[in-house]
């Protein structure tokens, strides 16, 4: 334990009332201060929303970082054109699990946000695209829009503003590419989710050839706070750089999984403080900071500050800020396997380099795994991969490419064990969230 | 499509009967309007043609072409591109395992195992009485409920092999299941619907299984100075329950 209790590092704000019997509702959220900021917004001029969210210096949650407020502005006005926002809820990069839990308990706060983002950009139709495949959220969202349409916060005329707004919860079919945004904008026109060709970007031409902003969940659903509280109460939490309070996602063998909402730049090592360590007896082998297309960490990264700068110093990426923490029973040769395949079931298959590297990674893998591996195929892997990274058509190929890299990079012994040993030296058995149980039991 | 094609071709798919053509009209009208451009309703038109037919038919996607002004060719091109679309008929309840990473190593992997032996079926098959369709899935965002199952895409968190047979017994026995995030189990065809954009009209089917589920509480009820949330055996007949892991500190 710390000196100060790690826990009062947390700073929930999204999170911040999940605990409330009806937290999804309309009543809920405005008990909560909810819709406030929507009118503080109304009373600014709309470039002055965009540069107040610039000046809070908020970026993107939804993997890349990308300042918020930058993106507002660079959609043309008087352009005579419709704008449109999309809310990317796709939530599906493996590890990856902040933006479901949110829309669940709290999916208010991500609508308002979304009333002041387009009154902002001047956009009168606005998207979710949230999976297929998580319904309880879908029917919170659609139960969330009809309350917002009946209370007068969408539709025309939104408050007596003057502002006019129409939102569509528009269902995915399940495929991860359509997270990426540009993907996202096919499968919204309704065809095969496949990246486009950028230039020219959705900010000039996205959905149906309009300027077009695409947005993260948490992104947006951090705005309302933003405003309501004030971008130096904002600043005054993270660093210069990254700014802010962000939910960070914990899940795998540590005692308490879950979601923790706190400011930018706390390291895992304050986390798994306050979440009870790793499970009882085991230690921290690998994890990754942000999902699994980021590059892995072990128990060396344990302090590295888990915001943009921080992590990036270290040779991954803040991601998503899902925090897949394994301990010692875990194969790294079992691990980047799946994701392999992961990557080779959600390849698109428009580009070469990895419609054909994700499968012939896959089959060394397996066989790595398998014991009929070779030592020289560890070369091969990495040749592969690099084949794939920085030569794809888009980021899921880089993020196929990171954990064969990285778990190269600090396993490569135990690659060697498998191929030596021809075959698996771990017991998958122990790894189990009910390993330690039955055990514990036996020996009563 | 599974089927190699000989080169000889189809027959244009049969139409709906009319009184059902004409119910899907209606709602793919409904669906249509919501959209700036026509074919932004073709992923929700497929999940509508599934929710009258429990899978994507060739009479689906005449019907999808036809609303939309595409040929059968563009909607079947699309159809095939998405893993939630069916291209056979299934079971009323679709049980996914996830047996991406984190969920396969915390059990994952051991709970499709015991399910596939259980049912006697493989991936993507469906029992006999047409009740259960087994599948193992990818990451469904809930990696802080590992391991998870979906049925009919209602979260059934932090499973065990026991918990999962119980719940496929459930399922073929009609008996009541409850997810631990969702709503009471409806069938695919009506999950299907929802995914349409038509909102669940159920009862209580919103508040269902009340606010954020334990694991989302974690960090709350933290700050709060509260005891933690159990994380394991959510469902009431789960057998296991490791309780309160808070005083451990494996760090
Ligand atoms: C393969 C792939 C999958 C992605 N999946 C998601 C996703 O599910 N949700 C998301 O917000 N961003 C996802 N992204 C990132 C988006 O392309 C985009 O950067 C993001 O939605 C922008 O929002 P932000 O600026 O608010 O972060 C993905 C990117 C790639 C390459
Ligand atoms: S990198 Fe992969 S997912 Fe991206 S365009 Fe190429 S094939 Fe498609
Ligand atoms: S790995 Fe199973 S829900 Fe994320």
């Amino acid at each position: 334990m710390t000196v100060e209790p790690a826990e009062k590092l947390l700073a929930p704000v999204l999170s911040a009332f999940w605990d409330d019997p009806r937290s999804w509702t309309l009543e809920t959220y405005r008990r909560h201060d909810g819709y406030q900021a929507l009118s503080k917004a109304f009373a600014m001029a709309p470039d002055d929303v965009i540069a107040y969210v610039k000046d809070s210096g908020l970026r993107g949650r939804g993997g890349a970082g990308f300042p918020t407020g930058m993106k507002w502005q660079f959609i043309p006005q008087g352009d005579g054109k419709p704008h449109y926002l999309v809310v990317n809820a796709d939530e599906s990069e493996p590890g990856t699990c902040k933006d479901i839990p949110l829309l669940f308990a709290n999916p208010h706060s991500l609508i308002e946000g979304m009333i002041i983002a387009c009154y902002a950009i001047r956009s009168h139709h606005a998207f979710i695209y949230l999976r297929g495949e998580t319904v309880p959220v879908l029917r919170r969202l659609h139960e969330a829009v009809r309350e917002a349409y009946a209370a007068g916060y969408l539709g025309t005329n939104i408050q007596g503003s003057g502002f006019d707004l129409e939102l569509t919860v528009h269902a995915g079919a399940g495929a991860y590419i359509c997270g990426e945004e540009t993907a996202l904008l096919d499968s919204l026109e309704g065809r095969r989710g496949q990246p486009r060709l950028r230039p020219p970007f959705p900010a000039v031409e996205g959905l149906y050839a309009c300027p077009t902003v695409v947005n993260n969940v948490e992104s947006i659903a951090s705005v309302p706070a933003i405003l309501q509280r004030g971008k130096d109460w904002f600043k005054s939490m993270g660093s210069e750089k990254s700014p802010g309070f962000t939910l960070y996602s914990l899940s795998g063998h540590v005692a308490r999984p879950g979601q923790y909402e706190g400011p930018l730049g706390i390291t895992l090592r304050q986390l798994l403080d306050m979440g009870g360590g790793m499970r009882p007896g085991h230690r921290l082998k690998f994890w990754t900071p942000g999902g699994s297309s980021t590059p892995m960490f072990t128990d060396e990264h344990l302090d590295v500050p888990l915001d943009y700068e921080g992590v990036g110093a270290a040779g991954s990426m803040l991601g998503t800020k899902a925090l897949q923490c394994f301990d010692e029973t875990t194969c790294v040769v079992r691990a980047v396997t799946r994701w392999t395949e992961f990557y080779a079931h959600e390849s698109c298959g428009k580009c070469t380099p990895c419609r054909e590297g994700t499968y012939w990674l896959v089959q060394l893998l397996r066989d790595i795994e398998a014991g009929k591996g070779h030592i020289s195929d560890l070369d091969k892997l990495n040749d592969i991969a690099d084949n794939i990274n920085g030569k794809s058509f888009c980021a899921l190929g880089d993020g196929a490419a990171a954990p064969i890299f990285s778990s190269l990079k600090y396993f490569r012994e135990e690659y060697e064990e498998h191929i030596e040993r021809k075959g698996c030296p771990f017991d998958p058995a122990r790894s189990t969230a009910w390993a330690d149980k039955y055990r514990t039991e036996a020996h009563a | 499509m599974t089927d190699v094609s000989l080169g000889i071709p189809q027959m244009p798919a049969p139409d709906y009967p009319a009184d059902v053509r004409a119910r899907l009209e209606s709602d793919a009208r409904e669906v249509i309007a919501r959209y700036p451009g026509s074919r932004s309703a073709l992923l929700p038109l497929l999940h509508l043609v599934q929710s009258e037919d429990g899978h994507v038919t060739r009479t689906g996607i005449r019907f999808c072409a036809e609303m939309l002004g595409l040929t059968t060719a563009e909607v079947t091109a699309v159809s095939t591109f998405y893993t939630m679309y069916r291209r056979k008929p299934s079971g009323d309840y679709q049980v996914g395992v996830c047996t991406n990473t984190l969920c396969a190593v915390m059990g994952g992997d051991a709970i499709f195992d015991e399910l596939k032996q259980h049912l006697g079926v493989g991936n993507d098959e469906t029992t006999e009485d047409g009740k259960v369709t087994l599948e193992h899935i990818e990451c469904n965002a809930a990696c802080d409920f590992a391991p998870v199952v979906m049925v009919n895409w209602e979260f059934f968190d932090n499973q065990t092999p026991e918990s999962a047979r119980q719940l496929v017994d459930d399922l073929i026995a009609g008996r009541e299941v409850r997810p631990t995030r969702g709503a009471p189990l409806c069938t695919y065809k009506e999950t299907a619907r929802i995914l349409a954009g038509f909102p669940d009209t159920r009862e209580g089917a919103v508040e269902a299984s009340g606010g954020a589920g334990p694991a989302s509480l974690a960090g709350l009820r933290l700050h709060r100075g509260e005891a933690p949330a159990r994380v394991v055996g959510q469902r009431a007949e789960s057998p296991t329950d490791t309780g309160d892991a808070s005083v451990e500190d494996g760090e």
